[in-house]
């Protein structure tokens, strides 16, 4: 986890979607919204879920793992930066490659974008776009000790199981209490995994 | 844009809100990588009552380009869709900015000079008011209107005009919640600031969709539940909000006073009632008492169509806590009893003891974003400026005294705004002024409200887009955006906020404020409306509140900037403002005492049967607002709900998607069904943004409250069919000559519903 960094809640989130709205309005990508939001309950409930860039940790993210151009940089302070324009060949490897389905290709332009922390908000001491409008504080920015002053008790992971695959974030997720003992399986919720379970 | 700001206790703070640099304390050239002269100009939202702070960026050359959040008391920097995308309408391809004239209305409109069509308008009012009298012309206002205006509308209309059909939208809005705190408390405001909602210790929510109409409000909501707060929702959908609650009560629409008659019923009995604070500060208990004795949890339980132990649960939950809040909104409010389900929730706060004290009493949660100051400065038929009332001798010789008048010159007391619709049909209103309104949109029973407008021999509609009202009128005269003039607006605490220009309207746009004094000289009023500006208006406004309830005399455009807002009533500029009302446990009334009122359930107006056999209920999409005039134009609202859709319980039988056509006594429109459990079963759910043949108002029924004349959105009996096909979202009008904004268009013709009632998932679109 990234010292400051974004803490997704979802049981705050109130699916309104002001994220996406404020995303298109970042100055380095203006129009074009990088955040995700699902509503996972469809039909059910109005549940609803932000999708930021994770910001994988260990050992490398893994889009920039499988990026053949080595486009995807990763910066000093532990953001996974977009592709670099000059070197991106839109090829999608990273698409296929990220667990948690944030990186698109943007088809006219052959390009990948995806969500870099709002980089530039960010290294001038200003929060992300989404986390700064966000009306519930399910996208918050800020140090987890900063989130748990506001939250007493709170627990957040960044740890999340793919198979026997674990990956570390530097974005980290609010989860129910009994939920923090063990990485959170990501994708489908799946306990077992060709025979391994993988809680 | 070094303001002197006034620290904040950071316990007041809402969630996440406390260690944010506010972008206006930067530099705007240190970080925007290719903006060069920019500067950003403090402001608020345009839309709900939150009334959010946020800046506009505005680039060299003077034009509004964008947005920035802002550090603002009230919001903290949150801003939800419609505020982040607000600013798009400023330089919007589809502005009117010439004014618009025709014959009639078979005619297309043609461009004249703002002279032409101002005699023209002037000659029509004279007209109109010699041969059939002067309550023939009626004038309708609005409640998005900075307060200057909402004052200046009621001055015109009993000055210029001397009309006494003056009224205004927040009819449809906040006049239920108004009639009743004014019956109890003797004042129409809420109770308390939003920030006692983070120190409350139970928080009851009724008829109130937080989670998309006030969103920014969610994080006072959270922020109390992070401190240990229960939540309880009282809605028959499943909510953003409810979603979460400790108590969630889907109550059948129309059915509200009974639950909450139960919940006093067993406060009661178990004893839970704060019979010291009653004794000492309440009238009328014993009435109430006896009246709710006949409620017990099982008529409710039958009557609601809920489980009887959830009102036991609400009583103790909410009369156990230690200090309790309660807010209401619409849902409660928008019935033919939507008094007195008002009534009955005050007198749950008042029989528990919850007035006056941080996080204890009740608060208002206005739809628009001057609702609050919209309805107290004497655009309401049956009020004059500072909250004075129209029938009051002492106040008609007060208000007189100031605008210079004769007494005998003011016209006497109006009907309510779909009354006027009726009285259009009848032929008793032949001409009418509509400023900052959409009733062909937001009226019920639309067949009715076409009818009675396509009768008037005279229409002339103030607006800044063609909205689907404006297209049916005679003239259309295009004014402001709220960025381009300054002026005050009240938020749902009372709390008044100051909006600043931040860039000069398009040529051939003027200020509302313009329009009227222009129109009033040509009446022969000019003297009366000499005014230069909002600033002006605000000089008098003052003066005319000065020792009234609604008092605005200490408050100046310069302490609202220094402050971020004062709340009223504030009698001297030394004044600190009023956040809390009741901390001495007085109300308004010469007793000081709250006049308790007892409250009988009766069925909603428009009956069942076997033929309709639902309940058909309306409501707010997050992505738009009321009557869509604005939203309906912005791309990313757009692409978030495109279209309106009918939301089904799994058991009616029908699939995702399937066009479904909702039938009500009045009419039939077929929409997509977003199929989900979040709903009743025997309730059915329509959002009302969008015009005719896609408006819900096609369906619902124009029934009133005999007290607030409110109409009945919230419950009409409906039933469900088949049908082939949806019906076609009809685009916004635009004015002659000007083509459709293509890329907001292009969703229209999408026949699918949203994901959730929010709108559709960014992997769900095209």
């Amino acid at each position: 986890m990234m010292g400051r960094t974004i803490f997704i809640d979802p049981g705050r989130c109130i699916g309104c979607q002001a994220c996406v709205s404020a995303c298109r309005e970042c100055d380095s990508h203006r129009g074009k919204s990088l955040i995700h939001l699902d509503y996972p309950q469809e039909g059910q409930s109005v549940a609803a879920l932000p999708t930021v860039c994770m910001h994988c940790e260990d050992p490398v993210a893994p889009c920039a793992e499988v990026c053949p151009a080595d486009a995807i940089l990763v910066t000093a302070d532990g953001v996974v930066q977009e592709a670099d324009t000059t070197r991106c060949i839109g090829c999608a490897n990273c698409v296929n490659a990220c667990p948690f389905g944030v990186p698109k290709i943007d088809v006219t332009a052959k390009l990948q974008f995806k969500c870099n922390l709002c980089y530039d908000r960010t290294s001038y001491g200003l929060a992300p776009m989404c986390a700064t409008v966000c009306p519930t504080g399910a996208l918050f920015y800020g140090t987890v000790e900063e989130l748990r002053e506001e939250r007493p008790g709170v627990q957040v992971v960044d740890e999340f199981t793919f198979g026997r695959s674990t990956v570390r974030t530097g974005v980290a997720m609010v989860v129910p209490a009994e939920r923090a003992r063990w990485p959170v399986p990501g994708g489908l919720p799946v306990v077992e995994v060709n025979g391994v379970d993988v809680r | 844009m070094n303001r002197p700001t006034i620290p904040l206790d950071p316990t007041q703070a809402p969630p996440g809100a406390q260690s944010f640099r506010d972008a206006g304390g930067i530099p705007a050239d240190r970080w925007h990588a290719d903006q060069r002269g920019e500067t950003l100009v403090p402001t608020h939202c345009c839309f709900c009552g939150v009334q959010c702070g946020m800046y506009l960026r505005v680039n060299e050359a003077g034009k509004v380009f964008g947005m920035e959040p802002r550090n603002h008391d009230i919001n903290r920097m949150r801003l939800c869709p419609k505020g982040v995308n607000a600013y798009q309408q400023i330089n919007h391809p589809e502005r009117l900015t010439a004014p618009l004239i025709r014959g009639s209305r078979d005619e297309p409109f043609r461009e004249v000079s703002w002279d032409e069509a101002l005699d023209f308008t002037a000659a029509e009012m004279r007209r109109i008011q010699e041969s059939h009298g002067r309550d023939a012309f009626g004038m309708l206002g609005g409640a998005s209107l900075f307060t200057e205006k909402t004052y200046l509308v009621g001055k015109f209309a009993r000055v210029a005009l001397r009309t006494r059909h003056l009224d205004y939208n927040g009819r449809l809005c906040m006049v239920s919640a108004a009639a009743a705190n004014k019956a109890v408390f003797g004042v129409d405001r809420a109770g308390n600031p939003f920030s006692d909602m983070l120190v409350t210790d139970c928080l009851l929510v009724a008829g109130g969709n937080i989670g998309e109409c006030f969103p920014v409000l969610t994080q006072y909501v959270w922020g109390g539940r992070d401190r240990g707060a229960k939540l309880i929702i009282v809605d028959p959908r499943e909510t953003a909000i409810a979603r979460t609650a400790d108590i969630h009560v889907a109550l059948r629409p129309g059915t509200d006073s009974a639950f909450f008659n139960a919940v006093l019923h067993v406060v009661i009995e178990e004893g839970l009632v704060d019979e010291e604070f009653v004794a000492a500060h309440a009238t009328g208990w014993d009435d109430v008492v006896r009246c709710v004795r006949e409620y017990p949890p099982s008529r409710a339980a039958e009557i609601c169509g809920i489980p009887e132990s959830q009102v036991y649960e609400v009583a103790r939950m909410f009369a156990g806590a230690g200090n309790a809040m309660a807010c209401h909104a619409r849902g409660i409010e928008h019935q033919t009893q939507g008094v007195e389900n008002c009534l009955s929730v005050v007198n749950l706060i008042v029989a528990t003891g919850n007035v006056g004290r941080p996080g204890a009493g009740y608060g208002t949660l206005t739809g628009q974003g001057n609702g609050q100051g919209g309805r107290e400065h004497g655009q309401k038929s049956d009020m004059l400026p500072g909250g004075r009332d129209l029938k009051n001798p002492e106040h008609r010789r007060q208000i007189c005294e100031i605008w210079g008048i004769d007494e005998a010159e003011l016209p006497g007391v109006g009907t309510s705004m779909m009354e006027m619709v009726w009285q259009m049909q009848r032929g008793e209103i032949r001409g009418l002024l509509g400023v900052c309104n959409n009733p062909l949109v937001s009226l019920p029973n639309h067949r009715a409200v076409k009818d009675g407008y396509n009768r008037l021999e005279f229409h002339v509609q103030l607006d800044f887009f063609l909205s689907e009202t404006a297209a049916n009128a005679h003239v259309v005269l295009p004014v402001t955006v709220w960025a381009e003039d300054e002026g005050v607006t009240a938020n749902a605490e009372a709390r008044v906020v100051k909006h600043n220009k931040a860039q000069d309207p398009p040529p051939g746009v003027r200020t509302d404020t313009w329009v009227l004094c222009e129109l009033a000289r040509r009446l022969g009023a000019g003297d009366k409306f000499a005014f230069g500006g909002s600033r002006d208006v605000f000089e008098e406004l003052r003066v005319a509140t000065a020792g009234a309830l609604v008092d605005y005399s200490g408050i100046t455009y310069e302490r609202l900037e220094e402050t971020g807002g004062i709340c009223w009533p504030c009698p001297s500029t030394d004044h600190p403002g009023t956040p809390r009302l009741f901390e001495d446990l007085r109300t308004y009334h010469p007793d000081g005492k709250m006049h308790l009122q007892t409250v009988e359930w009766h069925p909603p107006a428009d009956v069942y049967t076997a033929d309709y056999p639902l309940t058909l209920t309306t409501g707010r999409t997050v992505a738009h607002f009321l009557s869509g005039t604005q939203t309906r134009r912005l791309g990313g609202l757009v692409e978030q709900t495109p279209r309106p859709w009918v939301e089904i319980h799994p058991s009616q039988g029908f699939r995702n998607g399937d066009p479904v056509r909702v039938v009500t006594r009045r009419g039939s429109v077929v929409l997509p069904a977003l199929v989900t459990e979040a709903i009743r079963p025997d309730t059915v759910f329509v959002p009302y943004h969008w015009p005719a043949p896609t408006a819900a108002n096609v369906l619902t029924v124009d029934a009133l409250d005999p007290r607030s004349r409110i109409p009945e959105y919230k419950v009409a009996a409906a039933r469900l069919e088949l049908a082939e096909h949806v019906d076609e979202v009809p685009a916004p009008p635009v004015p002659p000559g000007r083509a459709h904004y293509e890329e907001v268009q292009a969703a229209l013709s999408d026949p699918l519903p949203p994901s959730a009632s929010q709108g559709r998932g960014t992997a769900e679109r095209s």
